[in-house]
């Protein structure tokens, strides 16, 4: 069978699968759609986080940012796993206990304060919207490569899709397709990394196939790798780091403590029935997001390798000629991602890290995982459930972004400030439309992509790390930040965050407002825009203790609430009010 | 609310807090430390294939986070029971 049919089938299988699940459990009551009643399994659970946590970026993007550079692309790999500890240690446990459906509930709750709610809600949303665009804009590329229809048709297939069973299912719907989504995906990403890893290493597990010997000889596979790019001129593959240790130390911090803060994930926290199951579904979440990211450094290795090898095949005298050049490098030669240029017209291809001889003018880093099984000549099933799995990656997010923005529209700014007595059935309804304006908001940033796909995954981070998680934690640890604190150490983070960015990458992106070009020697410490979230999160710390100091002490009646939510005992169910 | 309650629950807090701080070194220290700050002199061991820095870089922290986060369930239900502020089943 032709892998087009092939696509469709799978494709259409586990489609049909999740709209098939959100029609099984459509949510009837706003408890239902926001914590999908309170009452899900700790490692059905994680499971769901791992699929909401994990996007197109992981799926598609990450692979191929470590294949290009190396040890450096650690930064991802920590910075996104670490952020889970952060998060089971200092927040989980504590607003499952608090009990309630949205994180600018606490946030306005803890610092009795409508503005510091409102507050939290613009953060979330900044942050939300800008990290659901990215996640549009995959569903709408996998789907015009995979499917061939033009990239607009492809988004609105997936508009259509996430509109169904987010619109349809809440929180409820959502968390039972993106278990069925983790199994996908997951498997979509380590059959081909088994292959692969089996035909270079003989080792079928990826993990130990990439610190193990190439099949035959007595070379270590990283020593081999470290060798084939030095020998094009590239930096040492295992040691080059990204601009400078504290530049990676910098961004690791930032990406683990954005994680930690990111609204659609906290809120899978208030699922579980109680806060001893918050404490160990963060665990299981980490274990099937491990499973992925422990894989990632291996498929990206190996893509490197086999990539090198294909062009400059070991033994051989001459490079591959252009003529003899494989399908999969013909087929993705179409998309524009990958371009080959005959600069010294002898019909063969040269990669080198010498921009004057390189013939490879062009290699997307994101085509590294979707072209990983082609370019290892694996079978066309593979292929296609590779499609699958990205498509269920970025979708499964989505779904999540947007059940945190409808949440926070319906239920914070709705309810809690602008209609208190709105009842259950009119609070409902004003989700869902807030979830259709939502889903057409970020697909219409997605007809018309900003041009700014790594800077947005960058300023949701920044964002989330700067605003959101200092806040909580303060409100959880420290009885003495009052609202001026709080709101001040926000506002301050958000905006100290937001300059840097603009100033180096423009204002709202556009490059040439960038009053500082965007360059390591105007660089902070020589810290990249993308790092300065952990500085954002510094400064919202200090100046919410400073102004906390300086103003009067919280009411009594919010110690005794810090008090109560450090225990476990009385947790009741996730309570509306 | 009664004395022996509130300090009960200090000494909850506090217990807490010690177990968060260990754990939270133990997180700093092998992601930051072994896998950034001294990823380089490290490289000079090996783990079969891996030089040992980049391992803890980008596959051994990983494990140890997950450790960590089942370390911290195990020990705060031990916690919760031994102060008597566990949930009702």
């Amino acid at each position: 069978m032709d892998l087009q049919t092939l696509t469709y089938i799978v494709v259409g299988l586990s489609f049909s699968l999740y709209i098939g699940i959100a029609i099984w459990a459509r949510a009837g009551s706003t408890k239902e759609f926001y914590v999908a009643g309170g009452g899900v399994h700790p490692v059905a659970n994680g499971m769901a986080t791992a699929a909401d946590w994990m996007s197109a970026a992981s799926f598609i993007s990450m692979a191929g940012l470590i294949a290009f550079m190396g040890y450096g692309g650690s930064v991802f790999l920590m910075g996104w796993t670490g952020g889970f500890v952060l998060m089971a240690l200092l927040l989980a446990p504590y607003l499952r206990k608090y009990g309630k459906f949205t994180v600018p509930e606490f946030i306005g709750d803890r610092y009795y304060s409508k503005s510091a709610r409102v507050v939290a809600v613009i953060c979330l949303i900044v942050v939300s919207l800008t990290y659901v665009i990215g996640q549009m804009k995959g569903v709408g590329v996998t789907f015009s490569r995979f499917l061939q229809v033009d990239y607009d048709t492809g988004l609105i297939i997936g508009m259509v899709i996430v509109f169904f069973y987010a619109v349809l299912g809440g929180m409820k719907g959502i968390t039972y397709t993106q278990i069925a989504q983790y199994c996908v995906l997951i498997l979509a990403y380590t059959v081909p990394a088994i292959f692969i890893s089996l035909n270079l290493t003989g080792n079928p597990i990826p993990q130990m196939g990439l610190g193990s010997t190439i099949s035959g000889t007595d070379t270590f596979l990283l020593d081999r790798l470290d060798q084939v790019v030095t020998d094009l001129g590239f930096a040492e593959y295992s040691t080059s780091t990204r601009i400078s240790s504290l530049n990676m130390f910098a961004y690791t911090m930032s990406l683990m403590i954005g994680t930690a803060g990111l609204p659609h994930v906290i809120i899978r926290f208030f699922t579980v029935p109680k806060v001893k199951d918050a404490r160990t579904s963060a665990g299981w979440a980490l274990v099937f997001i491990a499973i992925l990211y422990t894989t990632a450094p291996a498929v990206a290795g190996m893509a490197r390798l086999n990539l090198i090898d294909t062009i400059h095949p070991p033994g051989a005298e001459q490079s591959l000629a252009y003529d003899e050049r494989p399908q999969w490098f013909k087929n993705w030669e179409q998309t524009g991602l990958l371009q080959f240029e005959d600069k010294d017209g002898n019909g063969r291809i040269t990669y080198s890290s010498d921009a004057e001889i390189n013939e490879m003018v062009k290699v997307d880093q994101d085509i590294m995982v979707l072209a990983n099984p082609e370019i290892a000549k694996l079978p066309n099933w593979i292929i296609a459930l590779v499609a699958a799995g990205g498509l269920a990656a970025a979708l499964s997010t989505a779904a999540g972004l947007l059940l945190a923005i409808s949440s926070a529209i319906s239920h914070d700014l709705l309810k809690g400030i602008f209609r208190p007595g709105i009842s259950e059935k009119g609070e409902l309804r004003a989700s869902r439309i807030a979830m259709a304006g939502a889903i057409a908001g970020a697909g219409y940033l997605g007809f018309n992509p900003p041009d700014f796909a790594a800077g947005t995954v960058a300023i949701a981070f920044g964002l989330a790390a700067s605003s959101i998680f200092p806040a909580l934690m303060m409100g959880i640890f420290n009885k003495r930040v009052n609202k001026e604190g709080a709101i001040a150490g926000m506002v301050a983070g958000l905006t100290v965050t937001l300059l840097y960015v603009f100033q180096h990458k423009g204002i709202m992106f556009i490059a040439s407002t960038a009053f500082l070009g965007d360059m390591e020697p105007n660089w902070f410490l020589g810290i990249e825009p993308n790092a300065f979230g952990a500085i954002g999160a510094v400064v919202n710390f200090a100046v919410a203790f400073t102004v906390s100091r300086l103003t009067a002490e919280p009411p009594e009646h919010i110690q005794h609430l810090v008090e109560d939510i450090r225990v476990p005992v009385g947790a009741g169910d996730a309570q509306d009010h | 609310m009664s004395s022996p309650h509130n300090e009960n629950a200090r000494h909850y807090w506090k217990a807490n807090l010690r177990l968060m701080i260990i754990l939270l070194s133990i997180w700093f220290f092998c992601s930051f430390c072994l896998g950034i700050i001294f990823a380089e002199p490290l490289n000079a061991f090996r783990l079969g294939g891996y030089k040992l820095g980049f391992w803890f870089a980008q596959q051994g922290s990983i494990y140890i986070f997950v450790a960590l986060i089942f370390v911290y369930a195990r020990m705060m239900a031990k916690l919760d029971r031994e102060h008597g502020v566990e949930e009702e089943e």
